[in-house]
């Protein structure tokens, strides 16, 4: 996750962003047929005559598709509905049918939120099931279809399962929506429903884009931007899109209602269909499948299927470490490394939180920390604080723990890492005051500068003749002390 | 002979499915140049069939139960490799890669496919004058229409080109030209025989059913093509039904009631001839002199069927019939862009009552039409399934004509669309509830052309209302409908 700084808008002005995210459900088969629901595969190979929509075709609802859907809304704290499918009806070359089933007023869930990592709660409105339509490839012509001198289509992908999940236009900056498209896809991954593949498409998300002045309540014409196809491409779509409405206020003009098509190469986007003469897509209930019902035992063994999601986990070790000390951020890449039930376990067990925080943020930093037990990592935290290991040894240790997964006492035995009693310290930190009267004088007298060149050198000093066994802190500590004293 | 007796003597090894598909290939030789009841005679594929049938009798396994029996099958029935045309130019051309649920199972019985049946185009109409290629004529009357949808289907079944067909009844497409035609038709219960293959025109009232001679063997048609199918969402989870064992169980205590407002009871519809009336009379006196306990029901709503299909029918048929757009199959008319593309392909590849209906369905559900109108004849249909319930309480079938008249001539009712679809008046709520029906040739009009009287029943009644309707073919046989 990237933590940036969120670009200004002018004085004045504020960002109403509503996001419509299409995730393709990773389903073995497609949502109405028994063809492969598979990405990369030759044009034209997973096709039938029901996702072909070839006339007396009939489709028939995939139950697996159904429940990852319901699943995904149960994770957005959705209402599970019984619903309805529905047709929208436009023409359009790579759609098979010339309308998509999909679901209109009576979807599978509705009403759901996802709360950011720092507290922002955005709605969502519903997350409903559809069909993917095919793939065209404008051929000349710009690549756009008006001017395309031919166009290929693949029907592979028509078909594929897909829930659209639509937020209310309540993000209020682009590092929300940022975190929204994020945590989207931190639940899609956690639930297993999507590989959540921005790049291949699995993941699609459409920005709905309007300024208004600050404070207001209102909501102004907004324009809906297309083709993003990573969660940076949308911070920038965005950006770009409130500055060209704000000076388009500025300068007595107001935006069109329209799609607009993000170019992210050149960083900018360019007007699309005008919503104004949009299609009535002339929705109704489709008849060729019947209603999804599904009973009060299948919503409970949704929910008792469900893992934990990132938010709670966040929310979990968020409750056992001091907030003061250890930031969103940082509670957020610990449960994104999936580091927090670790953790979690050896807080539990009686190690320092704080300690145990840092010790897995900058020095656990691998792929595969399987082989460390809770136990071993709290025992290892309570040497640490417990001054029987210092900071340099500890590191050490915790590096031999994840390849062999051993406990601590024995390596820091191995090692040679004895605890190091203070007394023994300071008499060596005495001695060496005595040795260097001049570095001494400089600690004590010197400006800042010198102070902090002094401290590295003698702790420099102790560092090599105790061979790191020293605690680092400690000699600093002891420094302090001798030079107020 | 009729198609089990037909069947019994090629499985008693009596007589070959190839002798009797030629009989019947030489009628059509004879004739159809006439009537025009087929827009393809399938008789490579029949004899491949036939002869399959014929070893199999040869080698003492049973083919099935319509052993050798030729069935034409509608030409809205997908079948593979074979063309499929809905009577519309727009599927020029279109050969499907697969055959419909009902063409298989018909091959599984042993019958012997001989032809597609020509129809209004894509099921649009009720006298088969709006096929692409040409009306079919009633093997009556050559002045007459066959009535329609499913006009080629009839036509065959009167004309002895096939002892069955299949047809599909989206309002009446079965019955009402079964009754002008003079056999038997039913629409079964909606989810009784899979829709898999048919190339759908309103998705929530069309339904396969049978055409035949006789009501058994509609019934063995039925009970050979019926059935839950996996590859049909709102097919029924039930086996076929079971009609030939109850077929002779008579009408002795059966509740019958005459639908006051399709029978020209008071408050009813209007437009149905004196002779239509009187012969419906006659039939349910009949009934009632089998033993039936006979009531007059009314069923208010009934009469409100007729604009709430021309709403639901159309709406749903502006986005199923979308799909031709000349992209994929069929009828290609090139142009300059995507779009004008498809208007061309559309313009040249569908006929006037087509456009009409897509262009009716497509205002029915626009935004700000769809309340007033879509929104409200879904509540019409609503309200006549509540009444249907009502009406079944008291009586276990209901009675009435099944076409306002007989047989009309070709053009008389082609100028004022209105006309036409009053034809489908009294067939239509059977489609907008879902229930069953039947339609029996009982006695001749004043102008001597067929008369139908239609028997209706609740969800999957089809035992009952069959086995009525074998009461009224027996009354008819032995003279009791002059």
């Amino acid at each position: 996750m990237t933590w940036s700084i969120e670009p200004t808008l002018p004085e004045g002005w504020e960002l109403v962003v509503g996001l419509e995210v299409h995730v393709e459900l990773a389903t073995a088969t497609k949502l109405f047929c028994g063809c492969a629901n598979r990405f990369g595969s030759e044009p034209n190979t997973n096709i039938c005559p029901v996702c072909l929509g070839l006339p007396g075709s009939l489709p028939v609802i995939n139950g697996t598709a159904v429940k990852y859907a319901m699943l995904l809304g149960r994770a957005l704290q959705c209402e599970v509905r019984p619903s309805v499918m529905a047709r929208k009806n436009y023409f359009y070359p790579d759609m098979p049918k010339d309308y998509q089933t999909t679901q209109y007023d009576q979807p599978t869930n509705s009403d759901g939120e996802l709360m950011l990592a720092d507290g922002f709660t955005v709605g969502v409105e519903r997350a409903h099931i559809e069909e993917d339509t095919g793939k065209s490839t404008h051929v000349g012509g710009g690549g756009r279809i008006n001017d395309a001198v031919h166009s290929l289509v693949d029907y592979n992908r028509a078909g594929v399962p897909l829930v659209e999940i639509v937020s209310h236009p309540c993000l209020d900056t682009i590092e929300h929506a940022k975190a929204y498209v994020s945590g989207l896809r931190d639940i899609l991954l956690a639930i297993g429903v999507s590989d959540a593949r921005m790049e291949e498409g699995s993941m699609r998300v459409d920005a709905n884009v309007s300024v208004r002045p600050v404070g207001s309540e209102e909501l102004r014409t907004r324009c809906e931007l297309k083709n993003i196809n990573s969660i940076r491409s949308m911070g920038r779509a965005i950006e770009y899109e409130a500055l060209r409405q704000i000076d388009l206020y500025s300068n007595g003009e107001s935006p069109r209602q329209e799609t607009r098509h993000w170019d992210e190469a050149a960083g900018r986007s360019t007007p699309g269909r005008s919503k104004e003469d949009a299609d009535d897509y002339r929705y109704f209930q489709e008849p060729d499948l019947v209603p999804l019902v599904p009973s009060a035992a299948e919503v409970a063994a949704i929910d008792d299927a469900m893992p934990a999601l990132p938010s709670a986990r966040r929310s979990a070790l968020r409750q056992l470490v001091p907030a003061v000390s250890v930031s969103v951020e940082v509670i957020a890449t610990l449960v994104d490394r999936g580091q927090d039930e670790l953790a979690i376990a050896a807080i539990g067990k009686g190690a320092d939180p704080e300690k145990v925080v840092t010790r897995l943020q900058h020095d656990l930093a691998v792929d595969d920390f399987s082989k460390i037990t809770a136990g071993a990592f709290a025992d290892l935290i309570r040497m640490e604080t417990s001054g029987e290991l210092t900071a340099t040894q500890a590191k050490q240790v915790l590096s031999e723990m994840v390849e062999t997964g051993g406990e601590p006492r024995p390596i820091a035995e191995s090692r040679g890492f004895e605890a190091m009693p203070t007394d023994d310290l300071a008499g060596l930190v005495d001695q060496l005051i005595a040795d260097h009267p001049e570095e001494w004088s400089r600690f004590v007298g010197g400006d800042d500068g010198d102070r902090k060149k002094m401290q590295g050198f003698f702790t420099g000093q102790i560092m090599s003749s105790t061979k790191g066994q020293a605690d680092g802190r400690a000699v600093a500590d002891l420094l302090a002390q001798r030079s107020a004293g | 002979m009729t198609a089990i007796e037909l069947s019994a003597a090629v499985r008693s090894g009596e007589r070959r499915a190839v002798d009797i598909l030629d009989e019947h290939l030489a009628r059509i030789e004879e004739r159809d140049g006439e009537i025009h009841a087929f827009n393809l005679v399938t008789a490579d594929l029949a004899r491949s069939q036939a002869e399959a049938v014929d070893s199999a009798v040869a080698e003492g396994r049973d083919p099935g139960p319509l052993a050798g029996v030729p069935v034409a099958v509608k030409d809205n029935t997908c079948t593979r490799g074979i063309p499929t045309t809905c009577s519309s130019r727009i599927l020029d051309g279109w050969l499907p890669p697969y055959n419909a649920t009902v063409v298989d199972r018909l091959a599984a019985a042993g019958a012997v496919t001989i032809g597609k049946t020509n129809l209004d185009e894509f099921a649009m109409g009720s006298s088969t004058e709006n096929s692409a290629f040409g009306p079919t004529r009633n093997p009556h009357d050559t002045s007459k229409v066959p009535g329609g949808s499913s006009g080629g289907s009839a036509a065959a079944v009167a004309a002895e080109f096939a002892p069955l067909a299949i047809g599909s009844d989206t309002g009446g497409s079965i019955r009402q030209p079964a009754a002008l035609c003079g056999v038997v038709g039913a629409k079964p219960t909606y989810g009784v025989v899979s829709r898999y293959g048919l190339i759908a025109f309103a998705s929530s009232l069309d339904q396969i059913g049978p055409f035949a001679t006789t009501v058994a063997d509609a019934a063995v048609l039925l009970e050979s093509i019926g059935g839950h199918d996996p590859r049909d969402s709102t097919s029924i989870e039930a086996p076929a039904p079971s009609l030939l064992d109850v077929l002779e169980r008579g009408v002795d205590g059966l509740r019958v009631g005459v639908l006051t407002e399709l029978a020209g009871g008071p408050g009813g519809v209007e437009g149905i001839s004196p002779d239509v009336i009187a012969r419906t009379a006659q039939a349910v006196a009949a009934l009632e002199a089998a033993g039936a306990e006979v009531s007059e029901v009314s069923v208010p709503s009934a009469t409100l069927g007729l604009t709430a299909y021309y709403l639901i029918a159309p709406a749903e048929a502006s986005s199923n019939l979308s799909r031709y757009d000349g992209v994929r199959y069929g009828l290609r008319v090139d142009a300059s862009t995507t779009g004008e593309m498809n208007t061309a392909s559309r313009s040249a590849g569908f006929g006037d009552e087509v456009k009409r209906r897509i262009m009716l369905g497509t205002y029915a559900l626009s935004a700000g039409y769809y309340d007033a109108f879509y929104g409200k004849a879904l509540k019409v249909r609503t309200l006549i399934l509540r009444d249907f319930a009502v009406a079944y309480e008291k009586v276990d079938v209901l009675v009435t004509p099944t076409s306002p008249t007989t047989a009309f001539g070709f053009g008389d009712k082609t100028a004022d669309p209105m006309s036409m679809y009053v034809n489908d008046v009294c067939t239509i709520p059977s489609n907008l509830s879902g229930h069953p029906a039947i339609s029996v040739p009982f006695g001749v009009g004043d102008d001597g052309l067929p008369i139908g009287v239609q028997i209706l029943g609740p969800a999957q009644s089809e035992p009952i209302i069959f086995s009525v309707a074998a009461v009224l073919e027996d009354v008819a046989s032995k003279g009791g409908a002059r």
